[in-house]
């Protein structure tokens, strides 16, 4: 945002002209385009009609409250998986990342004083545990999140494990979630200074101890802002529950759309939903990162910046996730 | 584990049309978002306002309405996308030249989602340039083209390679929706034939499909991670 301002000089009275009228015939030019390309076509096809918006905006339309009816139990649907899939991902991604931390810190272990054969095989088990973790974190990384709630559901029944849509659709959100924010939350841990950690071993505390009472709350704290994020994607991806038929605010789209047949209405009003709701996430989102970094400021240490890669993490939207973090 | 190499040839034909749309949406996001960044950074407030509301609808939106929106918006507009039948690029291409318009509408869909998060990517790096650069180049009298030119994207060049790469990354797997919208054939399609039509056994098929996803996505993230640490070593 500062660099807005640097990258041109403070206008004076006549570039202030020249950019008055550059903006008003910009701004008509884009209104005439909007007109011409999107509202004229779409009145020509009657997209505008009142019988095709009415079911959605005119509270006396005879369908009005029963579409809302069903959207209001698509939006809840929707919301419960997203909530049901950020507290299991959280749960499961913050013992990933404890368990690779823990690890990475018996991996210095020599296991000094035991029989040297137990010693090894004791060592040949940690770095055994540390690949499996490691393949684990970058196969389910780099897999889509589509097929993951596609697997999950197609191969659980296989294997004689049958239950609800919704669950098939938590499970296969947390997969995926919870490899990313234990990533988020590991590289918050380890990008703390290693102050931290030293003066933990000084006053005593065992790694498990330092882990759990230093370094968690403070990767926490740094990488808040990134969990909210991880939010927004998990919330635009229960949308990809229509591929297993769970009743979410797109799939109860359909079904309308099925009946009343108006889909550019329907998406429309599921569009500004979805926006509204994310929009104020992201909000937040940039609310506590600056509310965070104001904090830090003042208590004398340099800012924690969270690493670039939690900013772009959103591109995941509907099944992606940041490579490189 | 046989029906992978029985039926190598449909895995291969999976992985060849992802990596298709994905060649082609990814060159279509960087072009226009790097349009939209331009226009978020340009000194005309009614181009920024575009910009950003560009960036916020598409970045608070799931894909999934995207396309949705693409496949039932565009032919209410009358189109059917023909204008990505560019000649030559559909003989390269040739799903672009086909009647079916779901490849079309995809690969739409793909580019403006995928721009949004271009554009923010781009951003970001411009922003990681120290504001002494810009303000050097406007004392030695270069006007905003110029600056831009010569001494901010240059420099934000490097600073947004590993944001980009990341979401090439997360448009690699987002192409995994085109199976499920109704495009025939890509990877992710051709594990749902599989194992539904054809009732061949699960796994294997997942293992496959997996496979194609990771060739893809896996190195490219090996690679960002390198990058990333030589420049956190250079930045010290």
């Amino acid at each position: 945002m500062s660099q807005q301002s640097v990258l041109y000089d403070v206008p004076g009275p006549r570039q202030k002209r020249i950019t008055l009228i550059a903006s008003v015939i910009i701004a008509i030019g884009l209104l005439a385009g909007a007109y011409y390309f999107i509202y004229v076509p779409l009145d020509d096809k009657g997209q505008l009609a009142m019988e095709l918006w009415g079911p959605l905006i005119d509270p006396s339309n005879e369908y009005f409250s029963q579409v809302w009816d069903r959207i209001g139990t698509g939006v809840k649907n929707t919301l419960t998986a997203a909530v049901l899939a950020i507290i299991t991902s959280l749960v499961v991604g913050t013992l990933l990342a404890v368990l690779r931390i823990q690890l990475k810190e018996l991996n210095r272990r020599r296991f000094v004083g035991l029989a040297t054969p137990l010693a090894y095989l004791l060592r040949g088990l940690t770095i055994a545990l540390t690949t499996v973790t490691r393949i684990c974190v970058e196969v389910f990384r780099g897999l889509p999140v589509v097929l993951t709630i596609f697997f999950v559901a197609r191969g659980l029944p296989e294997f004689g494990v049958s239950m609800d849509t919704l669950w098939y659709l938590v499970i296969g959100l947390t997969v995926y979630n919870s490899v990313v924010i234990g990533e988020i939350l590991r590289s918050g841990m380890e990008g703390l200074p290693p102050g931290q950690r030293e003066a933990a071993a000084a006053i005593g505390l065992s790694p498990r101890q330092t882990t759990m009472i230093v370094l968690l709350p403070q990767a926490y704290r740094i990488m808040l802002p990134a969990l909210i994020s991880q939010l927004v994607v998990v919330l635009k991806d229960t949308s990809l529950g229509f591929i297993i038929s769970y009743e979410e605010t797109l799939n109860i789209g359909k079904q309308i759309i099925g009946a009343l047949s108006n889909p550019i209405q329907v998406y429309v009003v599921i569009a500004v939903l979805f926006i509204a709701v994310n929009y104020s996430l992201s909000k937040l989102a940039q609310y506590v990162q600056r509310r965070l970094a104001r904090g830090r400021k003042t208590a004398g240490t340099p800012a924690q910046q969270p690493p670039v890669a939690a900013l772009v993490a959103q591109a995941e939207g509907a099944g992606g996730g940041a490579g490189g973090l | 584990m046989s029906v992978i190499f029985d039926r190598f040839d449909v895995f291969a034909g999976g992985f060849w049309l992802t990596l298709q749309i994905c060649v082609l949406a990814a060159t279509g996001a960087l072009i226009l978002g790097a349009v939209v960044a331009v226009l978020r950074i340009s000194p005309v407030p009614p181009l920024r306002a575009v910009g950003t509301a560009y960036v916020t609808v598409f970045r608070n939106m799931p894909l999934t309405l995207v396309m949705f929106f693409s496949a039932f918006a565009l032919p209410a507009l009358g189109s059917n996308a023909d204008f990505l039948r560019i000649p030559l690029l559909d003989l390269l291409f040739t799903r672009l030249g086909t009647d079916l318009p779901y490849f079309r509408f995809a690969l739409i869909a793909l580019v403006l989602y995928t721009a949004a998060f271009v554009c923010e990517a781009l951003r970001s790096g411009v922003n990681a340039v120290s504001a002494g650069q810009a303000e050097a180049a406007r004392s030695l009298g270069m006007t905003f083209t110029q600056n831009l030119r010569y001494v901010v994207l240059p420099q934000s060049w490097k600073a947004s390679v590993v944001p980009l790469g990341s979401v090439i990354i997360a448009m690699i797997k987002n192409s995994a929706l085109i199976g499920f919208f109704g495009v025939v054939g890509d990877l992710s399609q051709t594990a749902d034939q599989l194992t539904s039509a054809e009732g061949l056994a699960f796994v294997p098929v997942a293992i496959g499909v997996s496979i194609g996803y990771l060739i893809m996505t896996v190195p490219l993230g090996a690679l960002l991670d390198r990058i990333e640490r030589r420049q956190a070593v250079a930045a010290r």
